[in-house]
């Protein structure tokens, strides 16, 4: 792409001057194992919108996401070269924990995944965990709130996470992201496995939390980005060379890229042209 | 053709049906006599003498459980230590297969070379040790003899080490049942490797972990041959952890080749003992394992 | 490219939040929760690497102190008596060999036939959740209860030890195994397989016999040969089957010797001849017994 040298330019300058930018991703390559799954792509985080990651299949948009609060360290063949700024700091550097990054940058997953424990206890989990000392069930309930689940679990805290629908699960999981209070907010394809009602209310929930939170979230949905997202980035999948690497096309206000997209490539895929 | 071929495999399933209620039939109805010979003052009384036909299996009940429990604390703690070791990404998978092959390996040995291992190796190796702990650490009632061979402490390791695969090898496979997306979760929630593992994963393996500790109890308590060469079959009641003691499966072993009918007609009585408390305990650690099946398979 | 500037509004918000301090993301390893971390860490391997201790040492020994009695003789001739010096344990060879050939053959056929009851003929049936029930239970069911149960069958009716006794009580303990073992691998074969022999005309049995049986095989042997490695390791159920016999067996109605019971009965005597030949027996039954499991992990696939 010709518009890489040009693009890292523009970010590099674009993002120290915005002091709205909390992260900037800045990824040279991912590997996994000697797969180049992403290369060459600068992805600067706003703060209090909801920033959409976009595109087909195999893009790394998930793999971009989950590199943004080190989650990918799991994978032992997962490879990070590049520079993840989080106020000022590199998440990658050395001296650097990446359990501490987590708890800065919390996570909601594709599939919903409450631990196997109560409603309570699964909010609180995070709490704990950072030794909170004040009132557990105050910061319980406004989680709870928070995510637009309390009025209906209030009756059955009690009770397992596991024994809610597929979309409370998933709220379940939100408020358990927001109880310990984290900058950032990583949601990957957090409506994927749930029913269209159950999405609205997410959806809803995201726009609501943005008040309150820094937001990236992937979709495989272009009328979700365009609903909840203030930017969206798109990744297109390089196939030349025998491999598919993923890198990022263009990124803007989301209107922008949605209507006047300055890639021919964004052009071709928000009107439907391939997937 | 097609009906002889199912007839044949139906009553090779009913076979095993019908051996089961067999063995308990037999036995019980060879322990029969002796039960109502002795009634449950058999299971109180202390002594084993074949000339004033006095016989009770007291202190064989207490050996058969002390030292099933010593193992299993051990071979639980060490298996679940391995099985946690093996799962949670301690080892490139190389070297995890080595591990894996050293359990498989160990639970390959037969008892009787465990025993003589026991005899040669751990015995002379446990002894000053042993005699250590008495004479410093006397007063303590589980240090109250010194260890003069056979006895309580190198039985109950031995069957630590007998029983430590079986508690590895199904806590592993309950922790390998946890979906990837719990320990996503777990550490998306900013916890550090072993939080997760305490706080999420051996919660969330609870009763397969459970299941496998019952599973190992049962099979310390009918472990014979290395505990017939190892504990010192005497008939007393100590918690010493030195000295000698006996078990139901040992005084079976020990006794039964050179018994006279008066005698047999006790050992049955003693095996149906062994054999109540085996089936009691691994129905639990079954019905215990299936629940956390099922656990499992709601949640997916 | 246009990545979307500072509006003054996120300006506002910034000046705010940036009153929170920045986040230290730097790892202390003196954190308690680092230390704790790091103490578990190293406690686990230390107990992982523990646990490998005492197989290293029974391999040891037995390299060491049966390796060096193991020759012809030792596989060859009888057992010695108390003060007499060399000897060996032919005899207990054969014993063990053919008591486990005769479990084999009974408990194996036996065993598979259970399994195509339980894996397909009727996998949902109330005869079918008890047996698989009773099968496991059986796994666990200690050992000598075996021996105690062919005793009370079959040593007392015929009046004699007998190597057919021995085998009868390996049987006992093998059967579970090879049931659970051929059923698992028996009900892994992938249901288009059997529809497609199903939808050209085959009968069950055909079905069973020509796609189930075969594609199912190499599980099927895997869990015939652990439970052959098992039965050949143990010894229990033999103390008072099969006993013991100083000579070559000529019958199966006789007393039989058997490689477990010599070095149970060896390992008690205050000679140091007969405890040299404990170990070298014990070398030749961990030998037999790898040999089995190996084969079980080649021909099938890897279990746990």
């Amino acid at each position: 792409m010709n518009a890489h040298s040009e693009m890292k330019v523009a970010a590099e300058v674009a993002a120290p001057a915005s002091l709205g930018i909390v992260m900037n991703c800045q990824l040279e390559k991912v590997f996994y194992g000697d797969f180049l799954a992403v290369r060459n792509s600068v992805v600067p985080i706003e703060k209090n919108k909801i920033t959409g990651f976009i595109g087909p299949s195999g893009c790394g948009k998930s793999t971009v996401l989950r590199s943004l609060n080190r989650m990918n360290d799991l994978i032992p063949i997962f490879r990070f070269e590049g520079k993840v700024t989080y106020h000022g700091q590199d998440i990658y550097d050395k001296k650097v924990d990446p359990v501490v990054v987590r708890r800065y940058i919390g996570m909601v997953f594709q599939q919903p995944n409450p631990f196997a424990m109560s409603i309570y206890d699964n909010v609180a989990f995070g709490l704990r965990l950072n030794g909170f000392k004040g009132d557990m069930d105050e910061r319980v309930e406004k989680a709870l709130h928070g995510a637009a689940i309390w009025n209906e679990v209030k009756d059955k805290l009690k009770n397992s996470g596991l024994s809610l629908s597929g979309g409370q699960q998933q709220r379940l999981c939100i408020a358990r992201a927001i109880a310990t209070e984290p900058d950032v907010l990583l949601m990957d394809e957090p409506c994927s496995a749930l029913d269209p009602i159950a999405t609205r209310r997410v959806e809803e929930l995201m726009i609501e939390l943005k008040e309150k939170y820094t937001i990236a979230l992937v979709t495989h949905n272009m009328q979700q980005a365009m609903r909840v997202a203030d930017t969206t980035a798109f990744f297109g999948v390089d196939i030349s060379q025998g491999s598919r690497t993923g890198y990022l096309v263009e990124m803007g206000p989301t209107k922008k890229i949605f209507e006047e997209p300055e890639q021919q490539l964004t052009r071709e895929y928000v009107r439907g042209e391939f997937s | 053709m097609d009906r002889g071929f199912r007839g044949i495999a139906w009553a090779s399933a009913a076979f095993i049906l019908v051996l089961v209620v067999y063995i308990i039939f037999e036995i019980g109805g060879k322990a029969l006599p002796a039960m109502s010979q002795y009634g449950l003052g058999f299971l109180t009384s202390t002594t084993w003498n074949v000339q004033t036909e006095q016989f009770g299996i007291l202190p064989q009940i207490w050996g058969t459980l002390y030292s099933s429990l010593l193992a299993l604390i051990l071979g639980g703690v060490f298996g679940i230590a391995i099985a946690i070791f093996l799962t949670q990404d301690f080892l490139h998978s190389g070297l995890a297969a080595v591990f894996r092959t050293i359990i498989e390996m160990l639970a390959a040995i037969p008892s009787v070379v465990f025993g003589l291992w026991g005899i040669y190796v751990l015995i002379p190796l446990l002894r000053p040790v042993a005699d250590w702990l008495h004479g410093s650490l006397g007063f303590v009632p589980f240090f109250g003899t010194s260890l003069s061979g056979p006895g309580l402490a190198p039985a109950a390791l031995v069957l630590a080490i007998m029983i430590l695969p079986t508690v590895a090898s199904i806590s592993v496979d309950s922790l390998r049942q946890i979906p990837y997306k719990v320990k996503e979760a777990a550490y998306g929630m900013g916890t550090t490797r072993w939080e997760a593992i305490l706080k999420v994963m051996l919660p969330t393996a609870s009763s397969g972990i459970l299941a496998a500790l019952v599973l190992g109890f049962g099979r310390a308590l009918g472990e014979t041959m290395a505990l017939a060469m190892l504990i010192g079959n005497a008939n007393q009641i100590s918690l010493s952890l030195f000295a000698p003691a006996n078990t139901l499966a040992a005084l079976l072993a020990s006794s039964f080749p050179e018994a006279g009918p008066v005698e047999v007609r006790a050992l049955m009585y003693a095996a149906l003992a062994l054999l109540a408390i085996t089936l009691i305990v691994n129905a639990v650690g079954l019905a215990v394992m299936k629940f956390a099946t099922r656990k499992f398979e709601a949640e997916r | 490219m246009s990545v979307s500037g500072p509006t003054v509004e996120s300006n506002m918000r910034d000046l705010i939040a940036a009153s929170r301090p920045a986040p230290n993301l730097h790892r202390s390893p003196l954190e308690l929760r680092a230390l704790k971390s790091g103490i578990l860490t190293a406690l686990t391997w230390i107990g992982a690497l523990l646990a490998s201790v005492p197989l290293f040492s029974v391999i040891y020994e037995l390299v060491v102190a049966g390796g060096s009695r193991l020759n012809w003789e030792t596989l060859t001739a009888l057992p010695p008596s108390a003060f007499e010096t060399g000897g060996g344990f032919g005899n207990a060879i054969v014993g063990t060999l053919v008591m486990v050939g005769i479990a084999t053959l009974i408990s194996v056929p036996l065993g598979i036939l259970a399994a195509v009851q339980l894996a397909i003929l009727d996998p949902d049936s109330k005869l079918t959740h008890t047996v698989r029930f009773l099968a496991k239970v059986l796994t666990g069911f200690p050992s000598i209860l075996a021996g105690v149960f062919v005793y009370a069958v079959m040593v007392v009716t015929m009046k004699t030890y007998s190597a057919l006794a021995g085998g009868v009580a390996l049987a006992v303990l093998m059967l579970p195994t090879v049931v659970l073992a051929a059923e698992q691998a028996m009900s892994m074969v992938p249901k288009k397989m059997k529809d497609a022999a199903y939808g050209i005309g085959c009968t069950r049995t055909q079905v069973i016999l020509k796609v189930v049986l075969p594609t199912g095989a190499p599980g099927i042997l895997t869990g015939v040969m652990l439970a052959v490695a098992g039965a050949a390791g143990n010894s229990a159920p033999l103390l008072f089957t099969a006993l013991f016999s100083n000579y070559y067996m000529s019958s199966l109605t006789e007393p039989t010797a058997s490689l477990a019971i010599l070095i149970f009965n060896f390992s008690g005597m205050p000679y140091d001849n007969q405890i040299e030949l404990a170990w070298a027996a014990s070398l030749v039954l961990v030998l037999i017994v790898l040999v089995f499991n190996v084969l079980a992990r080649l021909v099938g696939r890897q279990k746990y």
